[in-house]
């Protein structure tokens, strides 16, 4: 297929994707679901993808996803809270006089600064989660497989018990968590922050870091061998995607507009992991689509499941609520018991994939409507 | 014609843990040569080659390339100054397809690679046909082919094969011996490992034998292979008389 062509297709793929979201936006009274489920599916997009990088691409077994969301997150949150109601958010401690220095110096910036703020609030969380990844990940990294994953878990867990404690009670205002936050002004701002941060790691994992890290995945002692410094490129890897698992707890945080140390549990990793497997171990793609599809059926589709059921006068047992919960987990089970490789597998989506797919099925089509008369011999 | 020593080690000693592998050995590798180092399982021949490419870290000894110490460099800069392993077993990328393998041996150059991918696939025109397959597809000569293309991508001037006739039927055992030599051809200086002590000799310039961490006996290829004590002990031969 030519480029030329690909890029058109492409090109109109983002405007229908587009056109459908500003639909959305007018129209938010009436598609609720459809709106509230989609944005979180971006945003979990990104943490999957992020979480893909690390494991995926790289091969580093992480689990730390939670505790660098989290870091995001608060640091967003503080950014966003509005100054005048700061005080009603922080009503039982009170608030650090830092952070109200802090608020009254971000009041102070010209205008301008005030607009992109949400954007420095993202970035400044996403940072500071990159930096505690540097650190952890220089005695972290040596370790390998299950010693990482337990490792990250830990640090994790840690992150969590620190914010929820009462030292921390005037800047993370403890286990009440914040509140208040100012949210998105609409999807397409959340799907634009996503699309920009999933284009950046594509673009790092097609450079020669990527391919770096594939080799490193592949067989590390060949890699160095090679001469690909191993904890470079490591910790590059890890700290690139703890920056962007910053930036979505930083999403989420604007997403839900409250939040508290329970957020950051460690069921919310295993949430993206098992976004990560469903949609296939080392495929963006596959973690963006399965990002939306995991969401959009975990919140949406399968609650038809949690309503009682009739058919005639007869109730179907089981139709209570919960019960969805049960279904996704046999969902799963499925998936990892005979779908291993998930939707992707290794692969990404391509055009050429699609062409192939259409010609193939027009071609069954045009056998068959051909069978009645003459054979066609070429 | 005095040549010029390209890499020697004096006195190396590894050890792993509490377990001395390599007990003070020395050698020498000629540039433009090709060096074998024979010997059975065990006797340290993958450690010094390990150690060399700064994979592992001698305890004690000193190894010089081209006049320059380089004992306890990084693998990094070594493959850099153009010391290249090509690791036992293969060790190809499965899930990487052959080009990208190719690329990935030239990882740490920032030239341009198009004139040696062509090079490896004049030399090994099997790759040529399977760029895109993956690696983990190719049959086992294959992939020690792609191996030894791989290690050449980084334009190394010492090159170290570890056992590269494992595992492989005999007719492409000979097709790697007659690459090695033509690689040599080319100016590139070759230290082979080898248990297939009879082919690595027939093909070497200079033969060390190594036993139980040590070097035990020195000469060029085709002295050690008229030795009785290495015929009985590696090529099979009875001894007569």
């Amino acid at each position: 297929m030519k480029n030329s062509k690909k890029i058109t297709y492409s090109i109109i793929l983002a405007v229908i994707i587009l056109a459908f979201l500003f639909f959305l936006e007018t129209n938010k009274a009436n598609y609720g679901m459809a709106y509230t489920v989609l944005m979180k599916g971006a945003i979990l997009a990104v943490v999957a993808v992020s979480m893909n990088l690390v494991t995926g691409f790289t091969g580093l077994f992480s689990l730390g996803q939670a505790g660098f969301m989290a870091i995001g997150a608060y640091i967003t949150a503080i950014f966003l809270i509005p100054t005048d109601t700061i005080q009603d958010v922080y009503y039982i401690s009170g608030v650090s006089p830092a952070i109200m220095n802090f608020k009254n110096l971000l009041d102070s910036t010209p205008g301008w600064l005030q607009v992109i703020n949400p954007y420095i609030a993202l970035m400044t969380g996403g940072l500071a989660a990159a930096l505690f990844a540097a650190l952890i990940g220089i005695p972290v990294l040596r370790l390998k497989s299950d010693y990482l994953a337990i490792a990250t878990l830990g640090f994790s867990e840690i992150m969590r018990a620190i914010i929820s404690s009462p030292q921390l009670d005037t800047i993370t205002n403890g286990s009440y968590g914040l509140k208040k936050i100012h949210g998105f002004s609409s999807i397409i701002q959340t799907f634009t922050i996503a699309a920009v941060c999933i284009t950046f790691m594509v673009l790092l994992i097609r450079s020669t870091y990527g391919r770096a890290f594939k080799a490193i995945r592949e067989d590390d002692t060949a890699a160095e061998a090679m001469g690909i410094n191993l904890f470079k490129h490591k910790q590059l890897s890890f700290v690139v995607g703890s920056f962007f698992s910053g930036v979505s707890g930083g999403m989420l945080a604007m997403f839900m507009r409250s939040i508290d140390s329970k957020t950051f549990s460690v069921s919310l990793t295993y949430d993206i992991l098992l976004i990560v497997v469903i949609g296939g171990i080392g495929s963006v793609t596959g973690s963006v689509i399965s990002a939306l599809l995991v969401t959009v059926s975990k919140e949406w589709w399968l609650r038809f499941f949690d309503n009682p059921l009739y058919i005639g006068s007869f109730q179907v047992p089981f139709f209570r609520t919960g019960f969805r919960m049960v279904v996704f987990s046999i969902i799963l089970l499925a998936v990892v018991l005979f779908y291993q490789r998930g939707l992707m597998g290794k692969s990404e989506f391509s055009w050429e994939k699609i062409g192939k797919s259409v010609s193939g099925l027009k071609g069954f089509i045009l056998k068959k409507t051909s069978k009645g008369g003459s054979n066609h011999v070429k | 014609m005095a040549k010029n020593n390209l890499l020697s080690i004096e006195d190396l000693c590894v050890s792993y843990g509490g377990i001395k592998a390599v007990k003070g050995i020395s050698l020498v590798v000629s540039e433009g040569d090709i060096v074998t180092l024979i010997g059975a399982n065990g006797a340290g021949k993958s450690t010094i080659l390990r150690t060399i490419s700064g994979l592992v870290k001698p305890e004690r000894g000193k190894i010089t390339y081209n006049g320059e110490d380089i004992t306890g460099a990084q693998t990094t800069t070594l493959v850099e100054k153009g010391i290249t392993l090509v690791p036992e077993g293969r060790r190809v990328f499965p899930n990487l397809t052959v080009l990208e393998n190719l690329k990935i041996g030239a990882y740490l150059r920032k030239d341009n690679l198009e004139e040696d991918i062509q090079r490896i696939y004049k030399l090994f025109p099997r790759l040529e046909e399977r760029s895109w397959q993956l690696a983990g597809t190719l049959s086992g000569g294959e992939q020690q082919m792609l191996a030894v293309g791989r290690a050449l991508m980084s334009r190394p001037k010492l090159i170290m094969m570890d056992e590269p006739s494992l595992g492989l039927a005999p007719i492409i055992v000979n097709e790697i011996m007659n690459i090695i030599k033509t690689i040599n051809k080319e100016g590139v200086t070759i230290l082979l490992v080898e248990q297939n002590a009879n082919l690595a000799l027939r093909i070497a310039h200079g033969g060390y034998v190594c036993e139980t961490g040590n070097i035990t006996m020195e000469g060029t290829g085709m002295e050690l292979l008229n030795d009785e004590t290495v015929k009985a002990a590696y090529l099979g031969k009875a001894k007569k008389k």
